[in-house]
């Protein structure tokens, strides 16, 4: 169909000898934009969560912001509770937690997710290379999402990739590993497949921003990987994505 | 010998999916299956009691099972039961309420360590014809091996009454569970017994499919190699129980599929961008590609009787459905559909006259279908049950496994090609991704 033909360019660099990061455990769950809402009142709410840093060591703090659209009643879990449309809160987790924020409003309800990823205190962290880059990639590195059955670079992904092309133009010496995520609706096989492609897609929309192609390795994980368990539309969103992960 | 579909094709073909009716076909149907006997072989020591009953059991499964021929009720046997051929009374069988055609019977007994079953297959209507079958199957008292005896004489008897093609009581299902922990590959006897994990490589494994010969398994996995986790296609031998080399290749790898004779793999590669299918021989060298369009293309599987023309799986044209080419890529035909929808893992049968594959209709629900190759014909083997995919055919063309979600679960199933008698062989965790062993 239409919009491959981007795919093809900076194929023939070769990224063998890629140091992968690859996230065992460590998975950022970022919000998925808001899908085009349809023209009827009324409106759907939306819900933005995302929690900065979204990798902490225990003790240390992270911050909480969200915003809505059209939503009277919002409900953040765990520990939080009801809050304001749009705001922002400090939390202290004391492990790993995902943060589910619930949007209820006249036209139904919409949630989103965000992940802290908290290393316990007896597990030194190894000596990073750069203390502070892994949060400011997390910070600054967006992902890119997709349509269903689909790998063409939607506005919205163009917009977070923007992003991303940012502040890897910054940070020179960063190599990324771009992880091709796909929704449970289609087939394990199949789906190896479509990953590879949204990796590559949004590896080839970063070349024509001028990121060099032998600074990207991508690996697809098709639906094996999920960001999200649950069986709605919310969810299947999360998990149709391009993700960035730093190679160290 | 594959199956005979008999049935109502045309329904299917010209009607869209909101308008189609659920029909049924069947194996043989208008064909009387042979009416067997088979009651419980003659214990000649109380040692063999627990052995009998096993080896009974797999007997009695196993025929029950085949799709060829129907099983008498214990009800309707008369009092004596013969233990071997001087015993019978052909009569007492052939003649209500039992109405048998054929009566597989027999002793079995332990000396010392040894297991010996004599089994007899007798014509009962026939009675001065020569014995259809008689074995003395031997091996240790245990009941692994009663169980395997069990097999071995129900594989003889279908054979028989089959016209040569054996049951598939000996072969065995590969599949992915994640029981452990992990997904990884998993193998158990075609009844669902002595499920065992051969992998532990404690990361994601997917998609087993043996060799023709049976001795290997090549399957996706994602072993982490200096510092980089992709797909890539891994070998198990289960005849040395270890992975055997095949090289690593860049980008993702996976769903591998073996030539008819042993000599090749296909797999999707996205070696050079795209995930397209490429070739090589089973030692991984001789890389060649055969599919050439932006997109993806994968699931290759070799028509098992020529090893000439491959069915795969494209989204050249927008979603993802069934094309058709010769092994070396040329002559490329889309397999067109009725209906809408996303078409996925193409499953040769053995006879290569059928392909089975799994078909996600507008609805969003995913059933198993079979396609008569030439004549494009359809028939719709599973409804609304869940999630029903990745069909796989066991050697005899008679039977499919398949994964299903119509429990809650995702787990592994198998039924008859016709889809009658589902039956679910595995219970506990997550399985998936069945492959029926060649032999």
């Amino acid at each position: 169909m239409q919009g491959r033909t981007i795919r093809m360019l900076g194929m023939m660099l070769g990224l063998v000898g890629l140091l992968t990061f690859v996230s065992g455990c460590k998975k950022k769950v970022a919000t998925p934009p808001p899908a085009e809402a349809p023209a009827q009142p009324p409106a759907q709410p939306t819900v933005t969560l995302n929690a900065s840093p979204s990798s902490i060591n225990a003790g240390d703090m992270v911050t909480l912001s969200w915003s809505s659209t059209n939503a009277t009643d919002l409900d953040i879990e765990p520990g939080v509770g009801k809050v304001a449309p749009e705001g922002h809160t400090p939390v202290q987790p004391t492990a790993s937690t995902t943060y589910t924020i619930t949007a209820t409003g006249p036209g139904g309800h919409a949630s989103a997710t965000a992940r802290v990823t908290v290393t316990p205190p007896a597990a030194v962290a190894p000596e990073r290379p750069q203390p502070g880059l892994s949060e400011l990639f997390e910070q600054n590195v967006k992902d890119a999402f997709f349509d269903f059955n689909k790998s063409d670079i939607r506005a919205d992904a163009r917009e977070a990739l923007a992003k991303t092309a940012e502040f890897l133009r910054s940070y020179p010496q960063i190599r990324v590993t771009v992880e091709g995520h796909c929704d449970e609706r289609g087939s394990t096989e199949y789906n190896l497949g479509l990953g590879e492609r949204r990796a590559q897609a949004a590896k080839n929309y970063l070349v024509s921003l001028g990121i060099t192609a032998d600074r990207m390795n991508t690996v697809s994980w098709g639906k094996e990987r999920p960001f999200c368990g649950e069986h709605t539309e919310d969810c299947w969103q999360q998990n149709r994505r391009a993700h960035f992960v730093m190679a160290h | 010998m594959g199956v005979a579909i008999l049935g109502a094709f045309s329904l299917a073909l010209a009607q869209p999916a909101a308008a189609q009716d659920w029909f049924k076909t069947g194996t043989g149907l208008g064909v009387a299956k042979a009416r067997v006997a088979a009651p419980d072989l003659a214990a000649r020591s109380t040692a063999a009691e627990p052995l009998e009953k096993t080896f009974h059991d797999v007997l009695w499964n196993d025929l029950d099972y085949s799709g060829i021929l129907e099983l008498v009720s214990p009800s309707f046997y008369p009092v004596k039961i013969p233990g071997q051929p001087g015993e019978l009374n052909a009569t007492d069988w052939s003649s209500a309420p039992a109405n048998a055609y054929m009566l597989a019977y027999g002793n079995l007994s332990i000396e010392g360590t040894n297991l010996a079953a004599a089994g007899f297959l007798s014509d009962v209507h026939n009675p001065t014809a020569p014995i259809a079958l008689q074995k003395i199957y031997r091996g240790t008292a245990t009941d692994a091996d009663a169980r395997r005896l069990g097999h071995q004489f129900a594989d003889d008897i279908i054979a028989r009454l089959s016209g040569g093609l054996p049951g598939v009581g000996q072969t065995q299902i590969a599949y992915v569970s994640s029981k452990s922990g992990n997904k990884e590959i998993w193998v158990m006897d075609y009844d669902g017994a002595n499920q065992r994990q051969l992998t532990h490589l404690k990361s994601i494994t997917l998609t087993p499919r043996w060799s023709p010969d049976a001795t290997r398994i090549a399957f996706t996995c994602y072993a982490p190699y200096r510092g980089t986790t992709s797909a890539q296609i891994c070998i198990y031998s289960t005849a040395s129980d270890r992975l055997i080399a095949f090289p690593r290749f860049r980008g993702t790898n996976s769903s591998p599929a073996w030539s008819p004779d042993g000599s090749q793999i296909a797999f999707m590669s996205s070696q050079n961008g795209d995930p397209e299918i490429y070739i090589t021989d089973a030692d991984g060298t001789h890389l060649h590609r055969i599919t050439f369009a932006a997109g993806v293309n994968t699931s290759p599987a070799w028509n098992p009787k020529t090893g000439r023309q491959i069915i795969f799986v494209s989204d050249r044209g927008g979603e993802p459905v069934l094309y058709q080419a010769d092994a070396d890529g040329s002559n490329v035909q889309k397999i067109d559909m009725p209906d809408m929808g996303y078409v996925v893992d193409p499953a040769w049968s053995p006879n290569g006259q059928l392909v089975a594959f799994s078909w996600r209709r507008p609805s969003g629900n995913f059933d198993i279908y079979i396609m008569d190759i030439i004549s494009r014909q359809l028939v719709e083997l599973t409804r609304d049950a869940g999630r029903n995919e990745r069909p796989s055919w066991a050697p005899d063309g008679r039977h499919i496994v398949f994964e299903s979600t119509r429990t809650g679960t995702r787990q592994i199933w198998s039924m008859l090609a016709d889809g009658s008698q589902p039956r679910e062989l595995t219970y506990q965790g997550q399985n998936e991704s069945p492959n029926w062993s060649p032999r």
